[in-house]
């Protein structure tokens, strides 16, 4: 198999191969994976089933004891700081397996933003909460006015003697139901540009006059949340960076986001059950794989998924000679999700009317499944997925960033 | 040529459009969807009452000897309210089969009670690994003292859990694959050896899985002959999908013009987000394939009416544009609702569901290519 050594040297020519070390770091990942991975959550994760706050919780810290939770941090604030390579083995094994997708808000969005913009005291209040993952973040930016036009938002935040008056509306909350504390984009100045009237405050969900909502999506599932603020008392020294910067921290956050949320590691898991499945799908003579016109959209999407692969390497090794990510992640974020749709899409096209039958999460849990074992999760995960091309900026958006940014149009 | 409607037809379509309208409110709907029946009896006294469930079944049969004009009237509304009734599972697939094949006693003890609304039918028509091949039958029926022997199983029947009678195919001679062979034949769902497993469906609607254990059918339930079931299921399957392919036109067109208002009156970024060039091309595209699916089933419709040589492969075309309309309309009118389309709240998630359901119901877009090419 040939893999990118993502980190070479402008100089020297492309390297396609693992080092010995590598292949090294590949075998202890995958020990650890067989004697670590608890079998109650590997069992949910193979099922398909929610998992538990506590599951996640637990999984987080297993990672966090090997140093492989805060894989990109820098050591001094306790990361690990896994060369690009090592961290491509880490993530395709950790899909491989299937093991639960680590909660991003503390870990890949709050502890960089605090690390990077945060004072001294800041960084010692809030990262090891993050990296033990004593403390549940959650993300207040969006809000029912403001979608795509993030900044327009209207969550005020009025200073008061040495507290902020948090009054507003924040929307699609990620687990907010789960949530110690929130990181908000709030506005304190009304005047100007409106960028420039944005604050990064993060706000503990136990003070008085926060009330958080479910919002049941058509999956079925309560994952979204509203979470409404109404007179909330926030220290000032809540505040990360200076008045007015929420909105540079935000846009150092939203590469972050973007980096990862092609989530190739898991396509390449999921495509290849997708085949391994149609397989053995008999239909008339042959399997459903023997389907040319089915075959042919697994085949284009192993295509379009490599492509996808080798453009992430390409960022990440152009990251790791010294540039930063740019726009150029919203390709990935374009063609990462476009991938995770389709091949949610082609589940439900194999499946053909066995992906109809719709049980509740407890009734997927506890009973016998309606036709093939793999047949309840597909639908729900279909539905869901309608979000990734609507999420972290919609696919619109990335478009306009890229038109912008790197056509200069 | 006139692809107008005439008077009675007119009259009909308001009929229809006017109940969707002041009876079936949404919040009503949910309600329904969430009831331990899906839908409601009353509704179904009145589409009774207004001669609905008789208008497209023969007039020997005690119908009002309409055709599928009238069924494609009535379902293009009906998915413009996004109706849970099983008008197409009782009335256009069983009804309308045992119109086409069943005997005279049949008809008067069947479709009789059919279009009084005293009963609901379910057909059986596919099995775990039959996919869309309608004569990939392994249920089996062995004759027996002059009764039938009947061992298998039925997937995913649609309105199951509600039918007082299920109709099923079953293969009583011939291999696995052969349309010469296959037999069926109207069950009473209370006859020893036979066990559904109800449950819901994404789109808020019911079926069943249904075992069938060394049942003991009499003959005198047999549709049609022995063995000749085939071309009958095929015509019933066809006719429903006519009458399916109306549904998601109807739907279809609730959705591009809700997403339309929607994109008018949303703001980003100081102005209307329908505004953006990128979005009104989008949402001209929608229009397109709604308009252009609409055609295709008035094509397909008036072909099948004349019974022309053609109508099959009419119906396959029909699907396959059906299927890849439903699809981007609703996906895309998700997309441009933006988070709020994905909530359970909002009635586009709903209708993009059935949606969904509707582009895999009786084949889907590779399936019908496939059939157009062959036939």
């Amino acid at each position: 198999m040939c893999i990118i050594r993502p980190y070479f040297r402008p100089s020297t020519i492309m390297d396609l191969a693992f080092s010995q070390e590598d292949l090294d770091f590949q075998e202890d990942v995958r020990n650890f994976l067989a004697s670590e991975y608890p079998l109650d959550i590997k069992e949910k994760q193979d099922k398909r089933l929610p998992l538990e706050r506590e599951d996640i919780i637990a999984w987080q810290k297993i990672l966090a004891s090997k140093g492989w939770f805060a894989i990109n941090w820098p050591k001094e604030f306790g990361g690990t700081d896994l060369s690009p390579t090592k961290n491509y083995i880490l993530q395709n094994e950790l899909a491989s397996a299937n093991t639960p997708i680590l909660i991003p808000f503390g870990i890949n969005m709050c502890g960089p933003v605090v690390y990077t913009f945060g004072t001294a005291e800041q960084k010692k209040k809030y990262l090891p909460g993050i990296l033990n993952s004593d403390v549940w973040w959650c993300q207040g930016y969006s809000e029912p006015g403001s979608g795509s036009d993030l900044a327009s938002l209207q969550t005020k935040a009025e200073l008061k003697g040495n507290n902020y008056i948090v009054n507003g509306t924040k929307t699609w909350t990620t687990l907010a139901q789960h949530a110690d504390w929130i990181f908000c984009l709030v506005r304190t100045e009304t005047t100007g540009i409106k960028q420039e009237g944005i604050s990064f405050l993060l706000i503990d969900m136990k003070s008085k006059g926060v009330e958080v909502k479910p919002i049941i999506t058509i999956d079925g599932s309560h994952e979204v949340n509203m979470v409404y603020f109404d007179d909330v008392k926030v220290p000032s020294n809540n505040l990360i960076g200076d008045e007015g910067q929420g909105w540079n921290i935000a846009k150092f956050l939203l590469m972050h986001e973007r980096t990862g949320i092609a989530g190739i590691a898991a396509l390449k898991r999921e495509l290849k059950r997708l085949k391994d499945i149609s397989a053995n799908v008999i239909v008339g003579e042959g399997s459903l794989l023997d389907d040319s016109k089915f075959r042919d959209k697994l085949e284009a999407a192993e295509i379009e998924l490599t492509a996808t692969e080798f453009t992430e390497l390409r960022t990440l090794s152009q990251i790791s000679s010294g540039g930063a990510p740019g726009p150029e992640s919203s390709i990935l974020k374009i063609k990462g999700t476009e991938l995770q749709q389709n091949i949610s899409e082609l589940f439900i096209e194999m499946l053909a009317y066995y992906s109809h039958p719709f049980l509740t999460e407890t009734e997927l849990g506890s009973n016998e499944s309606i036709g093939p074992d793999y047949a309840g999760a597909a639908m729900p995960h279909y539905l869901n997925f309608r979000k990734v091309s609507i999420y972290g900026g919609s696919n619109e958006i990335q478009r306009n960033v890229i038109s912008k940014a790197i056509l200069g149009l | 040529m006139d692809f107008n409607f005439n008077e009675e037809q007119t009259l009909i379509q308001s009929q229809v459009a006017q109940f969707i309208q002041r009876d079936y409110e949404w919040e009503k709907r949910q309600v329904l969807v969430a009831s331990d029946l899906g839908f409601s009896s009353e509704n179904w006294k009145t589409f009774a009452e207004l001669g609905w469930l008789g208008i497209s079944l023969s007039e020997k049969s005690g119908g009002f000897g309409g055709s599928a004009l009238e069924s494609m009237i009535i379902m293009e509304e009906f998915g413009k309210g996004l109706v849970v009734e099983p008008f197409l599972e009782t009335v256009i697939l069983c009804a309308g089969l045992i119109d086409s094949c069943g005997n005279e006693e049949q008809k008067a003890d069947l479709l009789g009670p059919v279009i009084s609304g005293e009963m609901h039918l379910a057909l059986g028509f596919t099995e775990p690994q039959s996919r869309f091949n309608l004569a990939d039958v392994t249920t089996e029926a062995k004759k027996k003292n002059g009764d039938y022997l009947v061992s298998g199983f039925k997937s995913v029947v649609m309105n199951g859990p509600n039918a007082d009678k299920l109709i099923i195919s079953a293969r009583t001679s011939g291999k696995q694959d052969d349309k010469e062979g296959i037999s069926l034949f109207v069950i009473d769902k209370n006859l020893e050896g036979v066990s559904l497993r109800n449950y819901p469906t994404v789109d808020g609607r019911r079926a069943s899985e249904v075992t069938l254990e060394n049942v003991i059918i009499p003959s005198s339930s047999l549709l049609s002959e022995e063995g000749k079931g085939y071309q009958h299921l095929e015509g019933a399957i066809d006719g429903a999908t006519l009458a399916i392919c109306a549904e998601a036109v109807g739907a279809m067109e609730v959705l591009y013009k809700t997403t339309v208002e929607y994109t008018k009156t949303r703001e980003q970024f100081g102005q209307a987000i329908g505004k953006f060039q990128v979005l009104q091309h989008r949402m001209v595209d929608m229009f397109m394939e709604y308009e252009q699916s609409k055609s295709l089933l008035y094509m397909a419709t008036i072909k099948n009416v004349e019974g022309s040589k053609d109508a099959k492969k009419a119906i396959s075309g029909l699907k396959y544009q059906v299927g890849k309309a439903a699809k981007f309309i609703g996906q895309q009118s998700v997309q441009l609702h933006g988070g709020m389309g994905v909530t359970e709240e909002l009635n586009v998630g709903h209708f993009f569901k059935r949606l969904t359901t509707i582009i895999t119901i009786f084949g889907n877009t590779d399936y019908h290519l496939k059939r157009y090419s062959q036939l």
